[in-house]
């Protein structure tokens, strides 16, 4: 019996953090929120465009997976947005909140263009390749030390830091969209021809989702069976821990978010040379916010992850054909995503605690 | 001295009886307290008194008994029906907002009618200082004061809020001499006031030289309140510790001592100045237990963790002699990778299991590579080792767990501590620390780890064992340091002394530097 | 020209001067609102929607009484952007959700409530009017103060806004009063910084959370309703309101907690935004990295702060960290 400084006044109830929940009950917790999401959403459309709700699911699973190009474009989408949650998952689980991975992944993709701008006519191809994965990675992790060295060195709040630091690479991003635009200063952004990732068996973005694949595979294994993750892991559970095993904790930081920013300037690598030839302000549209939303509802698990990114992509792409059918605006994809996503996070707190009534006086 | 104040019980208790689970942290505790006096409540650690306060204070509600205050019996469930009965307590640890003013917290939750006005406030709070003789500006930030001037904020926010009973928990243990020299002067101006003042402690000349009566709990239980005056050091030392109770550890003779580690004038400071660790100097043998004695705070944490490398020091050095190489390195300031990496085995039970030493909402084969991780080159896991590690310790040492893949957190605390010092065994050690390892376990698990411990010893490693429990101490241990604020208040063989002895040197803080 | 140049700092710093306050108050009750974008977009369309129905509802726009014109989209706003900080609140305090997700998911609703009302309100009302354009509204909100234009430069600088600028200025003061000198602000502050403490101290720390986040938000509703309504003259475009939302959290960090020093900062802010236009013969390009200023301005503070490490010029101690009594 320590000193116990925790307060435990007499209270009808309260609620008990609860370890003992086997994974198939809360999975069907996590179900159900979706469900009831899928239900408040039904209403909402209902009420919006007199459709019937399972004909708006109809309508959304089309939207989505329809026809073949709409299957390519929703696996390409899903593996864009899985490549960022991929970046910023093992800075969350060492709770290093990176909120900056839209900066970072344009940071890449601006390196990765100018990649091709300017070395595009006068590299061979496969060593053009090879400089713009180099330049687009160094350029992602630099971006993202920077917040992280600040952090180490004067504890900055990360959070703050890294959410400044995405308007800056913004408006860098639009300075050179500008720049390079054609002819100078239209904002029509520049299609850029040289250094095109290779289209396989016919299909464009086959390279994209390999890509990502892999990553997916190799980000899992880093995280679960490799020396760093496990210190990641320590890191962000218990500092004091990792000062006690001899854990350099400055140097795991610093790593840490170099990685996590590499892995984003891949993203922008894949954008821009992979998918859009081009790159603009809003090339990395918003995928670095709904990154942490899709890490943090797979519990930072990437192969999670492929569910979580494939469902924000689903709900996106079939609610834009829903206010396509019905002439609404295409943002309504985006009320749908908010709506499924407070449900999850919600539900959480029901796989996580219970409510206990007090009978009688309880303690400890 | 006597008036008619004195005759008015301010607080009593009567048969107070609290559990957790299934310990029993106060027993049938009653005991009452007037207008203008000062009482002590003195027990070891763990003897409840803590617990006890905390009732009175409306943290913790008692399972039966009856408080009365100010003659009416009243029923306390949360600090507010406290305040309204004038009770106030200063806890150990400190309830302040760092980046406000003194002022500022003193202020902070009252809902009074009238208008918020800081410059009465102020004035408020001026008077109280000079009427009890405190020293405080009320416009300093807390994040500025030191650890005295912050216990100052608290005792005046009680007093602020109309407290006519105050109690204060340990209230010495992180001041220095000056300090308490003050802080007494003005608990006799209050008590000269008429507050009644009860203070919770284990220090017996404090205890003598502040208070009008002492009420003595041990185990939780109640044993007398006796007159200040018609005390003494030996019969209150014997009241707290009790009769020596035989628990039958086993405990065999040191063979081939050896010096293992040498600490040699260890100073450290906090950041505040407050001396942690002053002139501490002593040796480790090998194939001994050393027992550390002491009240909880005085120092035992910092020497662990200034040997385990978590600790810079001011001063001194801390030498390891390599039984391997025969070479001697200085431990002094080196971080535990630096440790390892010099061939130094130093294994290290802290006193925080699930906050440092282990990993919570790991599970118990990922918890057993903590130490080990780090091993080949490989930039992979190597989860073969620390698996049948982990499986050989669920065995041998009885843990029980649903299997070796289940967190950690979810286990009990007899069982997160054989599985930390399950691990902590396991890189065969020369020297083993380890930091009330018996605290909060049942009596099964406390003999396995008192085995574990001895069977070390017979390995020929040099044990270090802080303990709370004087019984166990005298029985596990060969010989056994005593330390008091920091500094070291002796030696004793343990197979010669008693509990009385050892009682005396922990409460009283006068340096002894010789070593048996 | 120099008046005209203050004029528009200020009309651009608006905005932000609303979302900062409205954040401000948040973050000092422990709440890393990140939602605030989306609430002020939220707080701009629920006005729009007032306004707009109020106007389909009138016979002819002259029949529009000016003080309804006001109220309606004022009291819609409202409504809208505190529902934005409830939901907020019920996810992080009551279902203990990560705020930094929950923020972010807010931000995408309400962005996504924005446009999409924005984009569809003409057709779900089955209106046959083209586009959203509130101008007599608008003209309602933008009405200046009578001696604006008879005090030469004095007047443009001080008196020629609409009601709401000066209602940003004195929110901000109001909010710094009370941060600073009521029982109030001394318990909100409490809670944002040791809600232990506050706790024990008798605080309802849950109640202090909920409240303020929804004024908060209510706030900072407030300023895109000021943008649609006053700036932008009523007309409703997608995504018009930019990154205000965002600059508006920079101005957080910039103004270190104050709201009174908010008020400085906004224009600074807007200042920073307009002075490109009267740059001569600059780049439509230059212009972008113009517009990047306030965030490094922003992280040069977050850094100088962070270094100078002065306890008061730290975001609030427990800015981010959920607080449960249980499990502490």
């Amino acid at each position: 019996m320590s000193k116990m400084n925790k307060l435990y006044f007499k209270t009808k109830s309260h609620i008990v953090k609860r370890d003992d929940i086997t994974w198939w009950k809360a999975w069907i917790i996590r179900v159900i929120a979706v469900l009831l999401a899928m239900v408040v959403c039904g209403i909402v459309t209902v009420f919006l465009t007199d459709l019937n709700p399972i004909e708006m699911y109809i309508t959304m699973a089309e939207g989505a997976l329809g026809t073949t190009r709409l299957v390519w474009n929703l696996i390409q989408n899903t593996a864009i947005l899985l490549c960022v949650s991929l970046a910023v998952t093992p800075a969350f689980k060492m709770k290093f909140w990176n909120i900056g991975a839209e900066g970072q992944v344009l940071i890449g993709g601006l390196a990765t263009a100018a990649c091709m701008i300017f070395l595009g006519e006068k590299l061979p191809t496969p060593l053009l390749m090879l400089v713009m994965v180099i330049t687009s990675v160094v350029s992602g992790a630099l971006w993202a030390l920077v917040p992280a060295f600040f952090k180490t060195r004067f504890n900055s709040n990360e959070t703050l830091f890294t959410l400044m630091m995405n308007y800056v690479a913004i408006q860098i991003v639009a300075y050179y969209t500008l720049e390079w635009s054609m002819p100078k200063g239209s904002g029509t952004p520049r299609t850029l021809e040289y250094g095109q990732l290779p289209v396989l068996f016919g299909q464009k973005y086959l390279i994209n989702i390999l890509i990502v694949l892999v990553l997916t595979i190799v980000a899992y294994i880093y995280l679960k069976y490799s020396k760093q993750g496990y210190e990641i892991s320590v890191v962000g559970e218990s500092e004091n821990t990792a000062r006690y095993i001899g854990i350099n904790v400055k140097k795991v930081v610093l790593r840490t978010m170099a990685i996590s920013g590499a892995v984003c300037g891949i993203a922008g690598f894949l954008l821009v040379a992979g998918t859009d030839h081009s790159l603009k302000s809003d090339t990395a549209g918003g995928r670095g916010f709904t990154a942490i939303m899709v890490s943090w509802l797979a519990k930072f698990n990437p192969i999670f992850m492929i569910l979580t990114s494939l469902l924000i992509v689903f709900l996106q792409k079939g609610a834009s054909k829903i206010s396509e059918v019905y002439r609404l605006n295409s943002s309504f994809s985006d009320i749908i995503t908010g709506i499924i996503i407070f449900f999850i996070i919600g539900s959480e707190f029901f796989i996580n605690y219970k409510i206990k009534f007090n009978k009688k006086e309880e303690n400890k | 001295m006597e008036n008619v104040m004195e005759q008015k019980i301010a607080l009593e208790l009567r048969n107070i009886t609290k559990t957790f689970g299934s310990v029993v942290a106060n027993k049938n505790v009653s005991l009452k307290v007037r207008k203008g006096e000062i009482l002590s409540i003195l027990g070891e650690n763990g003897s409840g008194k803590t617990t006890l306060m905390n009732m009175v204070a409306g943290i913790y509600f008692p399972d039966s008994g009856q408080i009365f205050a100010d003659g009416q019996e009243v029923e306390i469930a949360s600090p507010k029906d406290a305040f309204r009965y004038k009770i106030g307590m200063i806890h150990q640890h400190f309830k302040l907002v760092d980046v406000f003013t003194a002022a500022e917290n003193i202020v902070l939750g009252l809902k009074d009618e009238k208008r918020f006005d800081m410059p009465g406030y102020i004035e408020k709070i001026k008077a109280i200082t000079e009427q009890y003789g405190f020293e405080l500006d009320p416009n300093k930030k807390i994040y500025e004061m030191s650890v005295s001037e912050k216990q100052t904020v608290e005792i005046i926010k009680a007093l602020f809020r109309g407290a006519d009973i105050l109690i204060l928990d340990e209230p010495t243990a992180v001041l220095t001499p000056q300090e308490t020299v003050k802080l007494f002067r003005v608990l006799r101006n209050m008590k000269e006031s008429g507050k009644a003042i009860i203070i919770i402690t284990h220090k017996l000349h404090e205890v003598l030289s502040l208070s009008d009566n002492v009420a003595v709990l041990r185990k939780g239980e109640y044993i007398g309140t006796v007159k200040t005056a018609e005390t003494n050091e030996s019969e209150l030392t014997e009241m707290m510790v009790g009769k020596k109770i035989s628990l039958n550890i086993e405990r065999s003779e040191v063979e081939n001592r050896t010096e293992r580690l040498i600490v040699d004038k260890i100073d450290c400071n906090s950041r505040d100045g407050v001396k942690l660790l002053d002139d501490v100097s002593f040796t480790a043998y090998s194939g001994e237990i050393l027992g550390i004695a002491g009240i909880a705070g005085s120092g035992q944490r910092e020497l662990l963790e200034a040997i385990a490398g978590l600790q810079n020091l001011d001063d001194g050095s801390i030498i390891y002699n390599n039984p391997k190489t025969g070479t001697k390195e200085n431990l002094r300031d080196k971080t535990p990778l630096e440790i390892r990496q010099m061939g130094v085995r130093l294994a290290f039970v802290p006193e925080d299991r699930l906050g440092m030493g282990l990993v919570g909402n790991m599970d118990i084969v990922d918890n057993m590579m903590l130490r080990s991780y780090k091993k080949g080159k490989s930039v992979f896991l190597q989860r073969k080792q620390p698996k049948s590690l982990a499986e050989e310790i669920i065995e041998k040492l009885e843990v029980v767990t649903p299997s070796a893949s289940t967190p950690v957190r979810r286990l009990s605390g007899g069982n997160v501590q054989k599985i930390l010092v399950g691990r902590e065994i396991a890189s065969a050690p020369t020297v083993l620390m380890a930091a009330y390892p018996v605290r909060g376990l049942d009596i099964n698990s406390s003999y396995t780890i008192y085995n574990l411990l001895n069977e070390q010893k017979k390995k020929g490693v040099a044990v270090i064992f802080v303990g709370e429990d004087l019984d166990v101490l005298i029985e596990l241990c060969d010989r056994i340091m005593v330390i008091g604020s920091g500094k070291i208040a002796g030696f004793v063989d343990a197979r010669n002394t008693t509990k009385e002895e050892i009682g005396i040197m922990m409460t009283k803080s006068e340096p002894h530097n010789s070593e048996v | 020209m120099i008046a005209t140049i203050i004029q528009r700092a200020v009309m651009q710093g608006t905005p932000l001067l609303f979302g900062s306050t409205g954040e401000i108050l948040t973050e000092k009750s422990g709440h890393l609102n990140l939602g605030i974008p989306g609430i002020m977009y939220v707080g701009a369309i629920s006005g729009v929607a007032g306004a707009f129905l109020y106007e389909q509802s009138l016979a002819s726009p002259e029949l529009l009484n000016p003080i309804l014109a006001v109220l309606i989209p004022l009291l819609c706003s409202l409504v809208g952007s505190t529902l934005m900080g409830l939901i907020y609140c019920f996810l992080t305090v009551t279902l203990r959700a990560n705020q930094n997700v929950t923020g972010l998911a807010l931000t995408t609703f309400g962005i996504g409530v924005g446009n999409f009302f924005g984009g569809s309100l003409i057709k779900l009302v089955d209106s046959d009017v083209p586009s959203i354009a509130l101008s007599a509204t608008s003209n309602a909100f933008k009405t200046e103060l009578p001696f604006a234009h008879s005090l030469g430069w004095f007047g443009e600088i001080f008196f020629s806004y609409g009601f709401l600028v000066y209602v940003a200025i004195i929110v901000a003061i109001i909010a710094s009063f009370i941060l600073n000198k009521t029982r109030i602000g001394l318990h909100l502050r409490a809670v944002g910084e040791n809600p232990a403490t506050a706790d024990a101290a008798g605080i309802n720390v849950t109640r202090y959370k909920y409240i303020t986040t929804s004024i908060g938000s209510a706030i900072a509703g407030l300023g895109g309703l000021y943008y649609v309504m006053d700036y932008a003259n009523g007309v409703w475009s997608n995504n018009g309101f930019g990154d205000r939302g965002w600059l508006s959290i920079a101005l957080v960090i910039f103004s270190v907690w104050r709201p009174s020093l908010s008020i400085l900062g906004s224009i600074l802010f807007g200042f920073l935004y307009v002075i490109p236009t009267y740059i001569p013969n600059i780049t439509v390009s230059d212009k972008k990295l113009f517009e990047m200023l306030p965030y490094v301005v922003t992280i040069i503070v977050l850094i100088i702060t962070s270094m100078r490490n002065k306890k008061e010029n730290q975001p609030p101690a427990a800015l981010g960290l959920p607080y449960f009594r249980e499990e502490r």
